[in-house]
């Protein structure tokens, strides 16, 4: 029996008080792909991160091909034969491909890249990544290739792949997992870090799922079916949230909207018009000139905004709850005497907003930095809403949150649909667009087409690439 | 006092420590008697009441004003390290004007005077402010730079346009008797103190009370976020910062000018520009707490030219304490801000 | 009659001769925001230099001078690498300190050794060394190949320091550091290591910079001499692109502004010298405007 090719055995780790990981097991055989499943916050990221170097364990051990190591940094790791590819792209924009590649390869090969690392790589993989071409000028596809090519030219027989799919659209995303399964065709073993259940399905041999830290299934992908596994990653929680991880829209609401009806132009997307009281979903590939166009509407008067960063663009995290809620809000009458700002009045509704949105505070002094993503989030939605907007633009709204803000926030945002509110939401999950929508808006290339009613993944996910254009 | 008051309040008294340590520290490597040096420093500052009142309380007055000033662009998030040269653009120009308002009653001359000193500020901060604006030029550069245009341009002055009538030294002629400030019976301590108070409240109240106030903090801790969520046009926000910023730092020049110089020669400023960056600094942008620090360092200033009779210390050595404690104080804020995010904060995307 | 080649000759060999401690000093802070950081601190780390070199050489001749001014300006800059680097302390304010502290510490130790407002020191100094062939050139030859050996080491450290910056991976792990931390990291680069090294490297040439002024060029020390060519040095590093040859370039340009100076007085022009005094300012400022540089500063410059 051979040995795992890499092996975590006991892993706890805590981030001052709080545990990200409980005595977690994983073990990774060679030659498969397998995946690693839980929702945001369950500890899948951090436990791979240890096992590329770029954090400590507090207790475990860790065994490479069965011989225990030591792995204090990415360096270590390397070393070792294990490459990661990152959720965030880390090429470095003003630096070539061959420069970002010879970066990665490292001070072993000494000086100048001599080419002797690209004849390892399959020249497919080099494919339409020019040596030359700064890597800020690539496309999103382009960028996730070069970091695998990183990963792959020092030499990686195990690849730990930490959400990989996040920014593709369904095609590519494909094409990624295509690429994978050649990887481990010729020896390598793979970790395939995700939420995202269609994809364990699609290319996994094995698969473990992490709940809050702790390792709730382990077993061949086989024998499990998508409720089984939805219900390892969330535990016994309501038909809801299991639905929600499935993916499966709640019906209901969506056939309440259409009993609403439209009064007038609520605002223009390119040239389509969205009515008062629609939810309408927007997909599109990054850097497809979507978010020019949405940040755009978002400056128009009567338009609330919930950017996508939370933390510097949303809230200003040494400033107390309070006063996050008055900025944008300081001419409100509620609270504006001529100059001068009546903090009290404003805290007085802070404190009120706080109950109503179910916010976990201290109270409405305290810094927004000190709150959780979850409640940084509504603190955001509910000042935007508080605004009495006719359009609220929302980008990427649940982006790192759990099942449970996730399915709070959505739930306001259908709330603040069905009081007659145009709801504008983009986001980077194709799945969550077409389950909140009731209508798709698709941007390619600065444009906007309307996906067909019922359109599923496959039709939208080709509109994103503007295949199928006249 | 409340947590952050208190915490500010030992921040500072550490810096001040740390300071006079290392002075005394470096003093008795240099070979001076520490104990005697600082006992002359005391003294200098605090030792009788000529020297509280026409040492520490005058040099403090300028340490305010302009203190107040880089308070104000550093909580825009602008660094105006440039307040010595609009100090010298303000003396220039009160100078200038306080020599033609002999025929003028006082209150108007002084006004006079004082409004050209800030004016002058405001117009020296005024190029850096476009380069900032349109080019995204380093404030911190810029202003840094005019500096040393700034005593060039007081040097041409007072050899050229603006030299005694005799022409024989290199200063210009005293200002009229109108343009000066009334003294304290006996003392140097001038108006110019009550002014400085009155600026401190006044700029207490803005930025506590008012939604410019607000504006002006929002845009100094998080641009982006008041940029896209406050809808507050934050270039302007900046801009209008430093501009103030400028005018009161030519305002600390023009009251120097008319409350105890009433003329320009060179070298009129012992480096009040820079001092006030400590003075804003160590009372954390507060602006009732920078008439405490400038006090302080009125005290430190007029102290070490005590050291320096009495000791022997050359006065400049006091800058060393300074730099010191601005050090102490930034790596407060770096632990501070440490402490903060150890707080616990559930993890999301893990 | 004016003979024009002789004021030629002496305003370019003036020129180079004023631009090697920019130049210096300028290499020294291109290396250091390569890697991302602004260093403030390198006009206190110069004047540093100066005082040390003239401690040096009143102790044991010019070399011990710039021995002593390279070891100062790496200690300034430790102090400053400490806090803005290792504490992660604001860069600009850091920077800003050091230099305050700088100045009051060189100015108190010169008067302390030295006394006060006394006649200026005559230091020994370094004389021109021509290089034989290259300085019979007429005008040109004279004006280039005839100065002190310091200059000609700061012209061999720039195609040096390209050298390295382009052709060796420590170089692309600096660069790679100076656009954004994390993604360095990434790939293994110690990135905060680097920082501190560059830093340091800045100090050393910053300090050498001030020997350069002391011993190559005024020939003794005056407090507060620097006069602010430390913060001339970065407008140089982004007139110059951050680029080696870009830095050269723009370090000879503001030594011919200053060394204009010279010219038009041996011409009988007469103006207020303050004007060519504050030329290079001016000159720095509108070098700082210039937009396009803006483009290519490094991505993390300041983080």
């Amino acid at each position: 029996m051979t040995a795992p090719a890499l092996e975590l055995r006991g892993i706890s780790k805590a981030f001052g008080s709080v545990q990200a990981l409980h005595g977690a097991d994983f073990s990774l055989a060679p030659g498969e792909v397998h995946a690693l499943l839980g929702e945001n916050g369950a500890g899948k990221s951090t436990l791979m991160h240890i096992a590329y170097g770029m954090t400590g364990l507090n207790r475990g051990t860790i065994r490479v091909r069965g011989a225990p190591v030591s792995i204090r940094s990415p360096w270590d790791a390397r070393a070792l034969g294990i490459g990661m590819v990152h959720q965030h792209f880390t090429s470095i924009g003003a630096l070539t491909v061959g420069e970002n590649i010879e970066l990665a390869v490292g001070r072993r090969t000494g000086g100048r890249d001599d080419g002797r690392t690209e004849t390892a790589l399959p020249a497919r993989l080099m494919e339409g990544l020019p040596k030359g071409a700064r890597v800020d000028t690539l496309t999103v596809a382009q960028r996730q290739r070069l970091e695998i090519v990183k990963a792959l030219a020092t030499g990686a027989t195990i690849l730990l792949l930490d959400e990989p799919s996040a920014v593709l659209a369904p095609s590519e995303v494909e094409e990624l997992l295509a690429l994978v399964r050649e990887f481990t065709a010729r020896g390598g073993s793979a970790v395939l870090i995700t939420h995202k259940l269609p994809e364990v399905f699609l290319v996994s041999d094995r698969v473990t799922v992490l709940r809050s830290g702790r390792v709730t299934l382990h077993a061949p992908v086989q024998g499990q079916t998508p409720a089984s596994l939805a219900e390892a990653m969330i535990g016994h929680a309501s038909a809801r949230l299991i639905a929600d991880v499935l993916g499966a829209p709640d019906l209901q609401v969506k056939r309440a909207r259409e009993n609403l009806a439209p009064a007038g132009t609520a605002v223009r997307v390119g040239d389509i018009d969205v009515m008062p009281g629609e939810l309408v979903g927007i997909a599109a590939v990054l850097g497809n000139g979507q978010r020019e166009l949405l940040r755009a509407i978002a400056l128009g008067r009567g338009t609330a905004f919930v950017p996508e960063d939370r933390t510097t663009e949303g809230l200003i995290g040494v400033m107390s709850v309070t006063e996050n809620m008055v900025l944008g809000l300081d001419t409100d009458p509620r609270w504006t005497r001529g100059v001068r700002l009546d903090w009290s009045a404003a805290r007085a509704r802070t404190a009120e907003l706080i109950e109503r949105f179910g916010i976990r505070a201290l109270g409405p002094d305290v810094p927004a930095g000190t709150l959780s993503g979850g409640n940084q989030q509504k603190v955001v939605l509910a000042r935007a809403l508080e605004q009495a907007p006719r359009v609220l633009v929302a980008e990427n709204p649940t982006r790192g949150l759990d099942i449970q803000a996730t399915v709070e926030i959505h739930d306001r945002l259908r709330a603040a649909a069905a009081q007659g509110v145009a709801v504008l939401v983009y986001s980077t999950d194709l799945d969550e667009v077409l389950e909140l929508s009731h209508r798709v808006l698709v941007v390619h290339a600065g444009k906007v087409r309307e996906a067909p009613k019922g359109a599923d993944r496959r039709v939208v996910g080709e509109m994103m690439l503007g295949l199928g254009e006249r | 006092m409340s947590g952050k008051s208190l915490r500010a309040t030992i921040t500072a008294s550490v810096a001040l420590g740390a300071g006079f340590l290392v002075l005394a520290v470096g003093l008795a490597i240099a070979g001076y008697d520490p104990f005697l040096s600082m006992g002359a420093l005391w003294r200098g500052a605090f030792g009788s009441w000529y020297a509280f009142g026409s040492g520490t309380l005058v040099r403090a007055v300028p340490l305010i004003i302009v203190g107040l000033g880089v308070a104000l662009g550093f909580r825009a998030g602008a660094f105006n390290i440039g307040a010595e040269g609009q100090f010298y653009a303000g003396a220039i120009a009160a100078t200038w004007v306080g020599l033609q308002v002999a025929a003028w009653p006082g209150p108007l001359a002084v006004g006079a005077v004082w409004a050209a000193a800030a004016a002058a500020g405001l117009a020296w901060v005024a190029l850096p402010v476009l380069l900032k604006v349109k080019w995204g030029v380093l404030e911190v550069i810029s202003t840094l730079l005019l500096n040393f245009v700034a005593e060039a341009l007081v040097s041409f002055a007072v050899t050229g346009p603006l030299q005694e009538a005799q022409r024989v030294y290199p200063q210009s002629d005293p200002i009229a008797d109108s343009a000066r400030l009334p003294t304290l019976a006996g003392s140097r301590l001038h108006l110019g103190l009550l002014l400085a108070g009155g600026l401190a409240f006044t700029l207490w109240w803005v930025f506590t009370r008012t939604r410019a106030g607000f504006r002006l903090k929002a845009v100094g801790t998080g641009p982006l976020a008041a940029e896209i969520s406050g809808r507050i046009p934050v270039k302007r926000v900046v801009a209008f910062s430093l501009l103030v910023s400028g005018a009161l730092a030519g305002l600390g020049g023009g009251v120097e000018i008319s409350g105890v110089t009433y003329a320009l020669f060179q070298n009129l400023s012992p480096g009040y520009g820079f001092t006030a960056i400590a003075v804003a600094l160590l009372a954390r942008l507060h602006p009732l707490g920078i008439v405490a620090t400038g006090l302080l360092f009125g005290a430190l200033e007029s102290g070490a030219l005590g050291m320096q009779r009495e000791a022997g210390v050359p006065a400049v050595a006091v800058q060393v304490a300074e730099a010191v404690i601005i050090l102490v104080v930034l790596l407060a804020d770096v632990l501070a801000r440490r402490a903060v995010s150890r707080q616990p904060v559930p993890q999301e995307a893990a | 009659m004016i003979d024009e080649s002789v004021v030629l000759t002496g305003f370019l060999a003036a020129a180079i001769r004023i631009s090697t401690p920019l130049l210096l000093a300028a290499t020294g802070e291109m290396l250091n925001e390569r890697a991302g950081v602004i260093n403030l601190g390198v006009e206190g780390a110069m004047l540093a230099g100066a005082l040390a070199s003239a401690l040096g050489a009143t102790a044991g001749g010019p070399w011990t001078g710039v021995l002593l001014a390279v070891a100062a300006g790496v200690l300034v800059s430790g102090v400053f690498a400490a806090v803005a680097i290792g504490a992660r302390a604001d860069q600009i304010i850091t920077g800003t300190a050091v230099t305050l502290g700088a100045v009051g510490l060189t100015g108190a130790v010169y008067r302390t050794a030295f006394g006060a407002g006394g006649p200026g020191l005559s230091l020994p100094t370094f004389a021109a060394v021509p290089i034989p062939g290259l300085s019979a050139i007429p005008v040109v030859g004279t004006a280039v190949f005839n100065q002190p050996l310091l200059t000609y080491l700061a012209w061999l450290l720039i195609p040096a320091v390209g050298w390295f910056l382009f052709r060796s991976w420590w170089g692309l792990a600096l660069r790679a550091t100076g656009e954004s931390i994390e993604a360095a990291r990434a790939s293994g680069v110690p990135a905060r290591r680097v920082q501190v090294l560059a830093t340091l490297a800045g100090g050393a040439l910053a300090g050498l910079a001030g020997a350069t002024l002391v011993l190559a060029q005024v020939g003794t020390f005056a407090e507060k001499m620097t006069a602010g060519r430390g913060f001339i040095a970065i407008a140089i590093v982004v007139l110059g692109r951050w680029h080696p040859g870009g830095v050269l370039l723009a370090a000879l340009l503001f030594g011919a502004a200053s060394a204009l100076q010279f010219a038009l007085q041996a011409m009988g022009l007469a103006a207020p010298y303050q004007l060519f005094l504050v030329l290079p300012y001016l000159l720095a400022l509108a070098a700082l405007a210039g937009a396009v540089g803006r483009a290519r500063q490094p991505a993390g410059l300041g983080r």
